[in-house]
């Protein structure tokens, strides 16, 4: 084969190391290509480290949910929809854990076509305490089970965070069917475009077996994967995802019964603001744990994590103080949520300067979209779950083609088919990964979009989604849950 | 006896009492209350939302006393309450008909 040609293979079939990429588990490399790669392949090491870090990294995500998500937004409503929204996203954690065990790991991550997996891990069928899942290096494997409830949590919270759109007049039990049916129409399929692979050593064995073999593995892995988009720890399959959805939500449900002309202000600031912090530490799980090891790109997710919330943190008060208001601590924290979410997709390719950078430059964008963008088109997105998941989540997206680049501090781009057993990093040029960064957040706003219209449009014409104008003015609290947030 | 009701700025409400105190008032009820007079509400600002409160805190002070102590009463709750910024609240006296002590059954004076 011509040079030029396996140079063009080779690019295709760069195994990009996307966020929680996995393949089931240790017998994954059926025996015609596993014989082929078997005689330079080490035995799969299962370190301790990795696996004792992944589980703190699990537990710190569920954190994230439950209490922070659920504190974050119930502080930003009225008094009489606290319960409702702390309500909500326990239960709607609940019901996906529960889904995820049942057909949603399977549906996401077992071999399938390129928009979702497979049924053969139905009912986690056929794994076992000894099953591996692999990471992003060549012969390093943490339990599959390990793995299986990372995923989860990544599962639960996109969900919860759709809430943010249409909170204070969801009804529950609408509510409960849309997120069943959006986590199996939606979100699988785009975790499984995004994130399923064939692994290094998968990727490595077929560059050893010859072009076909790479060409075969390649093709197995998700659609948005083949694109060559990055996405580290999410940026589109949980927060443009979950916040295009809930601007979809927004709209279709209606506004809330007085809005804009009564005031509704957030209850408790203090209740956000500890919310916001929890999301803050649990991110570190989140981005940090979506390196699936414990080693140095870990610290690297980690100290992104770190450096760009603090930078956007800082940048939207200073937009609030430039815009003639005052700094306020709904801003500051609504800043860090943002750099979290904008840093997600970057945190392990980029370098601690660019996450600054990014940091810096999504307030703005965000505040923009809040505090303008909103009232102009006088969309009800309650709590600002498009203006801050969405828009962040694009500016992160986009911004991860760039700064990944080594020439910008970044980390570039692993390649595990160039010389099969290791990684080689580089880049393609600021051309093609920001077109290839470009084509994965379409694909997602219109595959969430228009997925989640249909299932908005179908439970309001059978069981109804919005809360009825009694039920708004009572408070969701009482009308929907029969208790009421504070008794004093 | 006269009924006095005061219309305070929450955070004097200790020096107002004080000195209530020192001239021998026996009692005083204490309300948060909320109300608007020549001091305007503010404005609140969430995420670039704008609310105007046009209501402002205060507490509502109420209290009995003899005729022959009011004026001294009504001059410690000015002079107390006083700031010198809008705001700073109003008081107001009505004379009370009967009063009646529910534990003992004593009236009038005897009662506050």
């Amino acid at each position: 084969m011509p040079q030029s040609e396996r140079a063009k293979l080779g690019r295709t079939g760069r195994a990009l190391a996307a966020g929680s990429a996995a393949i089931g588990s240790a017998c994954w490399a059926l025996p015609a290509r596993a014989q082929a790669a078997a005689a330079a392949a080490p035995a799969p090491i299962v370190d301790k480290g990795d696996t004792a870090w992944m589980l703190i990294a699990t537990a710190l995500v569920l954190m994230m949910s439950v209490p922070g998500l659920a504190l974050f937004y119930g502080g930003l409503v009225r008094t009489k929809n606290m319960l409702s929204v702390l309500t909500q996203v326990f239960v709607i954690v609940c019901l996906v854990a529960v889904i995820w065990v049942t057909w949603g790991y399977s549906l996401t991550f077992s071999e399938g076509g390129p928009f979702i997996g497979g049924v053969s891990k139905l009912f986690l069928a056929g794994v076992r305490a000894d099953s591996l899942a692999a990471t992003f290096s060549n012969g390093v494997y943490i339990p599959e089970y390990a793995f299986i409830c990372f995923q989860m949590t990544f599962a639960c919270i996109t969900p919860a965070l759709i809430v943010g759109g249409f909170a204070e007049r969801v009804k529950f039990s609408g509510l409960m069917l849309f997120v069943t049916l959006w986590v199996t129409f939606v979100y699988f399929p785009i975790a499984h475009m995004v994130w399923y692979w064939d692994g290094p050593d998968g990727i490595a064995a077929a560059a050893a077996a010859g072009d076909a073999a790479l060409a075969e593995a390649t093709a197995r892995a998700g659609a948005i994967f083949q694109m060559g988009a990055l996405d580290f720890a999410g940026g589109t399959v949980v927060h443009i995802n979950a916040g295009i959805a809930g601007l979809v939500g927004a709209i279709m449900l209606g506004k809330r019964v007085g809005y804009p002309r009564e005031p509704m202000p957030p209850h408790s600031l203090v209740m956000t603001m500890i919310g916001a912090s929890l999301l803050w530490v649990g991110w570190f799980g989140f981005n940090a744990g979506s390196n699936l090891e414990a080693n140095a790109v870990t610290a690297v997710a980690f100290i992104n994590t770190f450096a760009a919330t603090a930078a956007a943190g800082l940048s939207w008060v200073l937009v609030e103080q430039a815009s003639g208001g005052k700094p306020s601590l709904l801003g500051a924290v609504t800043g860090a949520v943002a750099g979290l979410v904008a840093v997600t997709p970057a945190s392990g390719f980029a370098g601690p300067m660019g996450s600054v950078v990014l940091g810096l430059i999504v307030s703005p964008i965000c505040y923009l979209f809040v505090a303008k963008v909103k009232s102009r088109f006088g969309y009800d997105d309650s709590l600002d779950v498009f203006g801050v998941h969405c828009v962040g989540g694009i500016v992160g997206a986009l911004a991860t083609g760039i700064l990944v680049d080594p020439a910008l501090g970044g980390q570039g781009i692993a390649d595990y088919a160039a010389q099969p057993g290791t990684a080689t990093f580089g880049y393609p040029g600021l051309g093609p990964q920001l077109w290839a960064q470009a084509k994965a957040v379409l694909l997602t706003i219109a595959w969430s979009g228009i997925g989640s219209a249909i299932l908005y449009l179908a439970i309001d014409k059978t069981i109804g989604l919005r809360a009825g104008e009694d039920a708004q003015r009572e408070g969701l609290d009482l009308a929907e849950h029969g208790e009421r947030a504070y008794n004093y | 006896m006269k009924f006095v009701t005061a219309i305070i700025k929450p955070f004097q409400i200790d020096a107002v009492r004080d000195a209530l105190t020192g001239l021998g008032v026996s009692g005083l009820t204490v309300s948060e209350v909320r109300g608007y007079g020549r001091q305007k509400g503010h404005t609140e600002i969430y995420r670039g939302a704008e609310y105007a409160t046009s209501l402002v805190p205060k507490l509502k002070l109420e209290l009995a006393c003899p005729d022959g102590l009011l004026d001294r009463v009504v001059e410690a709750i000015q002079a107390t309450a006083h700031t010198g910024t809008v705001g700073d609240g109003k008081i107001f006296v009505q004379t009370i008909e009967r009063a009646v002590r529910i534990r003992t059954g004593e009236t009038d004076d005897a009662a506050i």
